[in-house]
């Protein structure tokens, strides 16, 4: 039995911002797969709810004109690794929500809920931070760009505004053109685990395949949110695809990220996980993109 | 004859279908729902809970305190009732506590016609504590000074037990002996059965029913009936099918309580149920025990002398206690054989940490984890091939346990090592990754393990059944054993039918256990019920195919004993010829006007006999160095319990055994705040339980020795397949890497801190 007082059942997107304006204190309740296990622990104990999972035009993933891809953010986890388009053009980002949890969950979870929940672990989150991806806001005054990257706030906060929803997932074509990634999940267990690392690395290589024009290195769990190795990224800019850039990698990532100890993980063993994992990821990146190590 | 065969389970359509009944879906929509209030500190004095905003909730009926209940300590451990005190165990429960032993003790509870007000009433009570010290570690809390949990046991030392056979001291100056000592630590983890612990009471009829999720029926009523002051024939206790209980349910969990709830409302119908949580951290736990074991050995690897401390961490309360780690101590000295001398100690103490009880194999993962690892070291400082210097140095064939009696008659370990050998390819692969380097390595490693059947001479060792046949010839058969989802009704269905002399499907297993109706037996634990059942099942059995033999001498006039009843025909057994089918008899005997006999037949076995259950297991393994991950590529479990009954099932139970040795070797275990005493990771997220992405294939064999001492030639296995698993993990990764790990389990973040001191990382 679940504890909550309320649950209102949006019929449009329009319908569900005025419910959350009604209802200034509910929450907004998707799949769930967040939302319930809150309310179980107590934190969300006589919650109202505000439920968009019928609205069906937050589903499904296309591609604009200007050919960034579109991805609804109530798309399930399952149906974004068999989607063709995501197979085609960001195959990675497909593969990383497939590592989400279980079947069960990965057919009830959805991309934005993933994001919006806040946690530095999302297994979507950092291929979306790598990939530069700019989210479509809708609220009552309207509808608003924000890149994913002034999105996350601080463990567990994002940048929605009252009555706020997230109504798209916008991949730019400049980020996935000609470019190629590899996701790497860290866990304890092979599945039904969230990340104690995940690193998700992109590169574009010169048309010779020799040197790396371009790499992106996204991280969940190296800080409070999920975030960037600028500095790594900076240092492989117009390197040289080969072995000494994997050794770099895993060194360079270490000035960016800043991992705490906690009684799940120490800082000194999550940067021997960052640093391999990120030379992993590029490795199987560069290979990939046509490279040869 | 159907024992032997692979035949389904009785249960599995029932089960597979969703038609089979556990205890939640006995329980009537009606219940008052019971939820607990647990404490929030590790150690002190209730001083006051504040109920008032708790009663104004919608839907309380009641709240029930620390303060309320009867002064009447209990016991709780699932042994058999002693009637000589000092083989009783510690009664050291109360229904609910005002002086709190660990971050989860039961405070109070709230009683409410649902869920959510019975949750919403938990949280609105206000508990005032008087906060203690506490101590976590078994070795500080021996030290003086250090919190004490219990007034009767100074130190907080639950028990200490010690043997030495031969002079150690002297033993040890024997010149050239080489020393190989280690400390060796096991973890907390839990059972993560399937089913949480549920209960529901009701008053009927002059008697507390209570249906529960438990392995020991009549052991609980009893309890119930201790807890409460009340004479036990007025518990009535039934016991439906079960999600597993691998010893945590060997206890009297919160039976007891529920009981005491359905009182205080009058007799209305309660259901007490607990999350996940709650069972991580208020119901059992394994004891978690640390090791100081010294070999001496002669230089040709032949062990002189050997000596072991064991302390086992007791957590708040004594329930199954001493018993745990004193398995472990006996199997010490048996399982290798000293030239000269074994000498051990073993202490049982008490913690602000959640109660350790019976957990599958009881104190032999954890010994065998400890000694398999010593031993693996001294192999290394010898210099001495693995195989090799336990097979030196083994309980030999012929050994006599001069205190169970045990023979060991076999020459199992031998047979099971050398199955598991063939199995990894052993010498070969140790070859082969003899010189590895680069930063994937693989290893293969292995390990032995004693276990026993039973508990005779500890405890009492008894059972009793009833068959009754029906018109058709079909029985029904009804025991105290009871099938907790490893299989138990099957075999007994298997064993039946052979005896009587019946097709397998005439036999109907009567699988809820109610003390108003089932003979009295103690239940699952120390893999005893197939061995236990199959002597009651061959006595009574045997004794209902005579009745009817003797109603088939009075019907066709010929001598009982040239008869004989197979597969539901009477024959005359010089020349095969049949008489007359079962149907035929037992209908003619029942409605008879001259000689009317409804055939049934009941008693009790006593069992005054024991029986070694050895096996060994082989694992290869694949070390990712940097990544700090162990990946599974092969295991094994080799195990002599004799015939088997069925081997499917047999072969689930050792896949079962291996998989929890698994996570005892690599992932499982239970984390304390070292500030607060608070559990860290009492959730199925958190507690890293394995997934089948976290095993590779389990290979299961066997090598059958007939028991001599069981009708049926059986002998354990419930518990075995838990043994050895973790300890040859251990010595695969050392075989691989190179790194002696002395503790589980082997997780990532340790195999870091190792890896880096040995210059890998």
């Amino acid at each position: 039995m679940y504890d909550f007082s309320a649950i209102y059942e949006a019929t449009s997107v329009g319908n569900a911002i005025e419910l959350l304006q009604a209802h200034p204190s509910a929450v907004i309740i998707a799949g769930g797969s967040d939302v319930l296990i809150k309310m179980r622990e107590g934190k969300l104990a006589g919650a109202e709810l505000v439920s968009i999972f019928k609205l069906d035009e937050l589903r499904g993933v296309s591609l604009d004109e200007n050919g960034s891809i579109r991805i609804g953010p109530l798309t399930s986890f399952s149906h974004v690794t068999k989607d063709p388009l995501i197979q085609k053009l960001i195959p990675v980002l497909g593969e990383a929500v497939d590592l989400v949890g279980g079947p069960q969950l990965r057919n009830i979870g959805t991309m934005g809920g993933n994001i919006c929940n806040g946690v530095t672990s999302a297994d979507s989150a950092s291929t979306q931070v790598a990939y530069d991806a700019m989210l479509e806001l809708t609220g009552p005054d309207g509808v608003r760009m924000l890149s994913i990257h002034e999105f996350y706030k601080g463990p567990g906060r994002v940048a929605l505004e009252p009555a706020e929803l997230l109504t798209a997932i916008l991949i730019p074509k400049e980020s996935y053109e000609n470019c190629f990634g590899y996701y790497i999940k860290y866990a304890m267990r092979n599945a039904m685990d969230i990340a104690t690392i995940g690193c998700s690395v992109n590169v574009v290589l010169s048309a010779d395949k020799k040197t790396i024009e371009r790499a992106r290195i996204g991280f969940g769990v190296a800080g409070p949110v999920p975030l960037r190795a600028r500095n790594a990224e900076a240092a492989l800019s117009g390197h040289a695809a080969d072995e000494s850039a994997i050794e770099l990698i895993g060194n360079a990532v270490l000035d960016d990220v800043k991992p705490r100890t906690s009684w799940r993980a120490s800082a000194d063993f999550r940067k021997q996980i960052i640093s391999e994992t990120s030379r992993r990821a590029l490795r199987t990146s560069i290979e990939r993109a046509g490279g040869a190590l | 004859m159907v024992v032997g065969k692979s035949v389904k389970r009785v249960d599995a359509v029932d089960k597979v279908t969703g038609r089979a009944r556990y205890t939640d879906d006995l329980a009537d929509k009606s219940a008052l729902i019971v939820k607990i209030c647990h404490s929030t500190i590790a150690h002190g004095m209730v001083t006051k809970v504040d109920t008032s905003a708790a009663e104004a909730i919608p839907g309380v009926v009641k709240v029930v305190t620390c303060f309320d209940v009867p002064d009447i300590p209990f016991p709780t451990a699932g042994h058999p009732w002693s009637v000589d005190p000092h083989h009783q165990d510690v009664a050291d429960r109360l229904l609910l506590n005002r002086h709190v032993r660990y971050y989860g003790d039961e405070v109070a509870v709230v009683i409410a016609e649902d869920e959510v007000a019975a949750t919403q009433g938990v949280r609105a009570l206000n508990v005032e504590y008087d906060e203690y010290p506490f101590v976590l570690d078994p070795q500080e809390a021996m030290q003086d000074g250090a919190p004490q949990l219990h007034e009767e046991f100074p130190n907080n030392i639950l028990a200490h037990t010690g043997y030495e056979e031969g002079d150690f001291a002297k033993a040890i100056t024997e010149p050239g002996l080489v020393k190989i000592e280690g400390w060796y630590n096991t973890p907390t983890v839990q059972h993560c059965h399937i089913e949480n612990h549920i209960c529901f009471a009701e008053q009927q009829n002059g008697k507390i029913v209570v249906v529960t999720s438990t392995q020991i029926p009549h052991i609980v009523r009893r309890i119930v009936a201790q807890a409460l002051g009340i004479p036990w024939g007025q518990i009535r206790l039934i016991k439906p099918y079960i999600g597993g209980g691998f010893g945590n349910k060997q206890d009297a969990l919160y039976e007891p309580l529920c009981a005491y709830c359905c009182q205080q409302v009058g007799g209305r119908l309660v259901k007490l149920d607990v999350s996940r949580e709650e069972t991580f951290v208020s119901n059992r736990v394994r004891h978690a025990i640390r090791y100081h074991i010294t070999t001496y050995a002669r230089k040709d690897g032949r062990f002189v002398a050997r000596q072991m401390e064991a302390f086992s961490n007791q957590g708040a309360y004594a329930s199954h206690g001493h018993g745990v780690v004193a398995k472990g101590a006996g199997a010490f000295k048996q399982i290798y054989v000293d030239a000269a001398a074994t000498k051990c100690d073993a202490y049982s103490i008490y913690t602000n940490m959640p109660a350790a009880g019976a957990m599958r194999a009881y104190g032999i993962p954890q010994v065998s984890f400890a000694i398999e690892s010593n031993v693996e070291d001294a192999a290394r400082v010898l210099g001495i091939d693995s195989v090799a210097l336990r097979r030196m140095n083994m309980m030999p064939v012929g050994y006599r346990d001069a205190f169970s009696h045990n023979v060991n008659y076999f020459d199992t370990l031998n047979q099971c090592i050398n199955k598991g050998m063939a199995y990894v390819d052993y010498e070969k692969k140790r070859a082969e990754y003899a010189h590895q380097t680069g930063p994937v390595r693989r290893g293969v490693g292995m390990a032995i393990f004693w276990y026993n059947t039973a508990v005779w001479p500890i405890a009492l060792e008894a059972s009793s059944c009833r068959i009754v046949m029906n018109q058709d010839g079909s029985v029904q058969f009804s025991i105290g054993e009871t099938e907790i989802g490893q299989g138990a009704d099957t075999a007994f269905a298997q064993m039946v039918a052979d005896t009587v002399g019946l097709p397998f499907e005439k036999v109907h297993v009567v699988s809820t256990q109610d003390t108003d109706l089932t003979p009295f037996g103690t239940g699952a634990y120390a893999s005893r019920q197939t061995y236990v059942a199959g002597f009651a099942i061959h006595n009574i059995g045997t004794k209902l195919k005579n009745k009817v033999l003797a109603y088939a001498e009075y019907l066709t006039g010929k001598p009982a004993d040239t008869l004989d009843l197979v597969d539901g025909i009477i024959i005359e057994k010089s020349s095969g010829e049949h008489l007359m089918p079962i149907d035929e008899l037992a209908t003619t005997a029942l409605y008879s006007t001259e000689q009317a006999e409804h055939l049934t037949a009941e008693g009790t076995t006593q069992i005054k006999s024991n029986a070694y259950s050895f096996g060994c297991a082989f694992a290869e393994v694949e070390v990712d160095i940097p990544l700090c991950k162990v990946k599974l590529l092969k295991m094994i479990n080799v195990h002599d319990c004799g015939t088997l009954i069925n081997p499917q099932l047999a072969e689930a139970q050792v896949h079962g055994g291996m998989s929890m040795a698994i996570g005892y070797g690599l992932s499982e275990q239970l984390l304390f705040d070292p500030k607060t005493g608070r559990p860290l990771n009492n959730n199925l997220l958190d507690y890293k339980i394995s997934t089948m992405m976290d095993h590779c294939d389990l290979r299961a064999e066997f090598v059958e020795n007939a028991e001599p001492t069981s009708p049926f030639g059986t002998k354990a296995l419930g518990e075995p397949p838990t043994c050895p698993g973790a300890p040859a993990i251990r010595n695969a990764i050392l075989n691989a890497t190179g790194v002696a790990v002395d503790q589980t389990p082997i997780t990532p973040h340790v195999l870091f801190v190792k890896f880096k001191e040995a210059g890998l990382l």
